[in-house]
């Protein structure tokens, strides 16, 4: 098969033909925890349900972080909340990643200006994808779902296993959150 | 049974103590002062003709102009079928009021909540701390001159760019 160029640092990570396999592998297999705080959460369930369903694409949900890749913060966050998520994300085992869907989870949404909303959930967790909408519409979250399909695809899964490939998405690792 | 009863009855019981206020729109209430608050509501609680046994909702506004807290307790008796307003004010400067937890236990979460968001001090309350807001939140919140904190254990409480 077709050697894969990632571009990165120092000329780009090649993905080989195992890597590509793993990938396939993982993607097509992708748990997520349910987290649904609000709204978001009722077309969570929504997209699980048969018309639009994530479990053709490998997804399910799992109540518990232990057995989940994917964290999908789906929901308005309160500064309460943050600490926890931050603890139920640093329980996830590598590789995981982080989708924030609505605008909630995205930039605080419509409850910007509350005193209690966190203005978004990556400012303190990494996330990989954000998906709009107030909530997102099953086909949207599908699509969300196969953009991080699509990222996983791309990585250099065994550099990455050994720890020599970074993810580009930046964690705001803050000390005394959890 | 109305409201002008209830009202008489109060009167009767403590004179020059319960204003009454006819309200043009909503519902009239009766106004006491904080020194008389537990005694007023543990009469209209236990007398046996009143008998306002269920206390429905409590809640408080941060009032500027009048430099008070006004809590107000929506009050109802089961056996009179009979709702009744009863309000009172703390002072801003230094919040504090009875509890009424002792005469109505519902009271116990509402008072947290009042003390939580707008930062009236309920004597003698079993338990008073913070309810909806983490424990560890500096100020509260509804009242009318409060400043959001710059950070919340490490997250910025403004996103960058708004």
């Amino acid at each position: 098969m077709n050697a894969h160029i990632e571009p990165g640092p120092e000329g780009g990570f090649a993905i080989g033909p195992i890597d590509h396999l793993l990938n396939l592998a993982r993607k097509n297999s992708l748990w997520y925890m349910l987290f649904g705080t609000a709204c978001c959460a009722i077309e969570l369930m929504q997209t699980g349900g048969p018309r639009s369903d994530a479990d053709r694409l490998g997804m399910l949900f799992r109540a518990t972080p232990r057995q989940s890749d994917t964290l999908l913060l789906a929901g308005t966050i309160t500064y309460k909340m943050a600490s926890r998520i931050r603890l139920l994300y640093e329980q996830m085992a590598e590789p995981k990643y982080v989708i924030a869907m609505g605008s909630c989870a995205n930039t605080g949404g419509l409850f910007q200006p509350s005193y209690s909303v966190v203005k978004g959930g990556d400012l303190f967790l990494p996330v990989d994808v954000y998906i709009p909408g107030c909530p997102p519409r099953p086909e949207s979250l599908i699509e969300g779902l196969m953009l991080i399909q699509q990222k996983i695809e791309k990585e250099p899964y065994l550099k990455k296993a050994w720890g020599k490939y970074k993810s580009p998405v930046k964690d705001p690792n803050i000390k005394g959150l959890v | 049974m109305t409201s002008d009863y209830v009202v008489e009855k109060l009167k009767a019981k403590f004179p020059e103590i319960v204003e009454w206020i006819e309200a043009d729109a909503g519902q009239s209430f009766a106004v006491v002062d904080a020194e008389d608050w537990l005694s007023v509501c543990r009469y209209l609680s236990r007398s046996a003709e009143l008998e306002f046994d269920f206390l429905r909702s409590m809640a408080g506004t941060d009032f500027p102009e009048l430099d008070a807290i006004e809590v107000v307790c929506h009050l109802y008796s089961y056996k009179n079928k009979q709702d009744f307003v009863i309000k009172t004010r703390a002072q801003k400067a230094k919040p504090q009021l009875d509890s009424l937890s002792k005469i109505w236990p519902a009271a116990n979460w509402y008072e947290r909540e009042i003390f939580d968001l707008l930062g009236v001090h309920f004597d003698e309350h079993p338990d008073l701390r913070r309810i909806l807001l983490p424990e560890d939140w500096v100020g509260h919140p509804l009242l009318k001159d409060y400043t959001q904190q710059e950070s919340y254990k490490g997250i910025p409480t403004t996103r960058p760019g708004y």
